[in-house]
């Protein structure tokens, strides 16, 4: 046969294979891999795919995960500073033994797994198509993932830790992790998700992450994403807001081979707000694309954003922002910001705020940089006998605090700087 | 201490230095007088290392050994030390964080234990007394929103923590009122000691009647023209800098 493979197939046979054995849900699923049939993968001639090329994704034949031999490797990593509220998943599937999920009344943390078996039912409304091809993916094909209610009018205290953990296998896998969490009226809840797989490991993590906030709800919600450096890392962020709610996002993105995150958030009633920060340490061939959207739909909404990054090497960045303020929502105030540092001559950056305002009374601001570590400063560091080396890891470190030191969970935060300081260092 | 004989040096493609030669000894105070363009700032460039500068000809010896074969950090670390004409603002770097992690890599070097952070902070407070800087500028990123008067005393504040052998002082006068003026030059003054040579490069008068010079040299077209005792610096500001055009 002389004939290129339609990427579409690897996975249009999986799902004709293996679909029927696939848990709940089997309209959706038929639904959602027609949609992907029909929509195919995306190619750089889209416009929200235009620095993203995605064809390596499409190209490597990724077999469904089907979870390491050995889980006992996790150990260590699954008994970190979060541990005492954690659900871990391991290539995929929910491990009970690396989870304690010993939580008080009016939190519910289970497995997707769990309810696909039990009442698949409750899952359907949150799981409309969108028209995103590795959402319909996602769709098509998840079969676990972490699902946490909190109750209204509970505050829980301690992080809630979503631990992602994906082994070192000899073929390439797939994974289709699916979360949802949903707060109740009047809650407060801190969710930490953690993505890590160890180097060598070439897969593809295609999450989709799902966010209902009721009124006046509040999520601390942070990923740190610390991939393999050989994988492909895709996740798919909704958030909807209704009154009063509050929602603040981290995404520290530090692994992967290419990191494409589509974050959308909906201020769905009066008054919601989110603050979305971001920061990204990228070097060598690695690329990461982060894709935001802010909707105002109700009056008097705040959105912040500030999204950092740090390039070296080779390296790719994305960011692109839309913020959009609907006609009648009115005295919405929306911040957005991007500032990136190029640490070397070959690293590039595409960045680019979007605004779209419909309504005339409303604060709204963007802006973007791309610089260099200032000569000046170095040499004044260096001047005062602190060497070289010594003096760019301080100035990234200051470069990156201002995101870092908005993280409100310590062990995440220190967690980061520890990150940071080694990349800094090999830089 | 300091030796330079014959230096030459072009700032970008610009030659500056034509010629400068120059003996520091310990414990001497030395001022360097001249106008604008003279060199003043291109010499204390040059001496600590800053890029875009280029020696083309002549020597630097310092305490023995070829200073300007020196890394900025390895000349810092073997006691020499500028205070800027200009300090630069380093945000989201605090100043005690950074001056401790000077004086670490220069105490490394030097062989000695570094200090940790309780050791530090008793000591910087010290100084901050010394040179009546107010303790909430520790806290505070590095001359971030600083007023021109506490970035010079700031400089003044590293100087006194880092404890140099040599230290090259450019233009710490300008920007400052007088009541600025007199602390700065307290702080220094209290620095003097007989194992520290100090370079006070200057365009004015005023600062040597506040720190009063052992020597005072005049820098025009690149290279000394005159030197003397502390009353050339009275002579030059009856005169002015045209006097010694001709000289």
């Amino acid at each position: 046969m002389d004939t290129v493979t339609d990427p579409r197939t690897t996975y249009l046979s999986d799902f004709e294979r293996a679909g029927k054995a696939l848990p709940g849900l089997p309209e959706l699923r038929r639904k959602a891999i027609e949609k992907f049939a029909e929509r195919g993968f995306p190619t750089c001639r889209e416009e929200s795919w235009r620095f993203t090329d995605v064809t390596p994704i499409a190209e490597i034949p990724f077999k469904p995960a089907a979870g390491t031999a050995n889980p006992n490797q996790f150990a260590g990593l699954a008994n970190g500073a979060l541990k005492a509220c954690q659900i871990t998943f391991v290539d995929g599937r929910f491990a009970p033994s690396f989870s304690s999920l010993d939580l008080p009344a009016g939190v519910g943390v289970t497995s997707v797994g769990e309810i696909l078996k039990s009442a698949p039912g409750v899952l359907a409304p949150l799981l409309q198509i969108p028209d995103d091809p590795f959402a319909a993916l996602n769709a098509a094909f998840f079969r676990d993932g972490a699902a946490i209610r909190i109750a209204d009018g509970i505050r829980v205290e301690r992080p809630i830790h979503i631990l992602c953990l994906s082994s070192l296998h000899g073929e390439p896998y797939v994974l289709h992790p699916r979360t949802v969490i949903s707060l109740g009226e009047g809650s407060r809840a801190t969710v930490v998700m953690s993505f890590l797989g160890p180097s060598g490991g070439t897969y593809f993590l295609n999450a989709v992450t799902t966010v209902l906030l009721d009124p006046g709800a509040s999520l601390d919600l942070t990923k740190v994403q610390r991939e393999s450096q050989q994988a492909y890392h895709i996740e798919r962020l909704d958030v909807r807001g209704a009154r009063g709610s509050s929602f603040t996002h981290h995404s520290i993105s530090l692994g992967a081979r290419i990191a494409r995150n589509d974050f959308n958030v909906s201020l769905e009633g009066e008054g919601a707000e989110c603050s979305l920060y971001g920061l990204y340490e990228v070097a060598g061939a690695q690329h990461v694309d982060h894709h935001t959207s802010i909707d105002h739909l109700q009056p008097n909404c705040t959105s912040r954003e500030l999204y950092k990054g740090v390039l070296d090497g080779r390296s790719r960045a994305v960011f692109d922002g839309r913020i959009m303020v609907r006609a009648g929502a009115q005295k919405t105030s929306a911040i957005q910001t991007n500032k990136n540092l190029l640490l070397s001559q070959d690293a590039l950056v595409h960045t680019k705020p979007q605004l779209e305002i419909f309504a005339n009374d409303v604060k709204c601001k963007h802006g973007a940089t791309i610089g260099q570590l200032d000569e000046g400063v170095l040499f004044y560091l260096r001047s005062r006998g602190i060497g070289l080396a010594d003096a760019r890891r301080l100035l990234i470190h200051a470069f990156a605090g201002e995101i870092v030191d908005t993280v409100k969970t310590d062990a995440v935060r220190s967690q980061i700087g520890g990150c940071l300081a080694l990349i800094a260092g090999g830089a | 201490m300091l030796e330079i004989k014959n230096l030459h040096a072009t700032a970008g493609d610009k030659p500056v230095l034509q010629g400068l030669s120059l003996t520091v000894k310990a414990g001497e105070v030395v001022a360097i007088m001249g106008p604008n363009g003279s060199g003043k700032s291109t010499l204390a460039h040059v001496l600590s290392g800053r890029d875009g500068f280029k020696v083309t000809d002549g020597s630097v010896v310092y305490k023995g050994k070829d200073l300007l074969a020196m890394s900025p950090e390895d000349r810092a670390r073997e006691g020499v030390f500028l205070a800027f004409q200009y300090p630069v603002e380093i945000p989201g770097v605090g100043n005690t964080y950074f001056l401790k992690n000077a004086l670490n890599a220069i105490r490394k070097h030097r062989g000695q234990a570094e200090l940790d952070a309780h050791e530090f902070l008793k000591l910087i407070k010290e100084k901050a007394k010394l040179v009546q800087i107010s303790e909430n500028l520790l806290s505070r990123p590095v001359n971030e929103g600083f007023s021109g008067g506490e970035k010079k005393r700031n400089e003044i504040l590293q100087m006194a923590v880092l404890e140099p052998a040599l230290a090259i002082l450019d233009e710490t006068d300008s920007g400052l009122d007088i009541d600025a003026l007199r602390t700065v030059s307290d702080g220094v003054n209290s620095l003097r000691s007989k194992d520290r040579a100090m370079i006070v490069i200057t365009h004015y008068q005023r600062l040597l009647s506040y720190i009063v010079p052992d020597k005072v040299h005049v820098l025009l077209g690149g290279k000394i023209v005159k030197s003397g005792g502390k009353e050339l610096a009275l002579e030059l500001e009856q005169k002015g800098y045209a006097g010694f055009e001709a000289a």
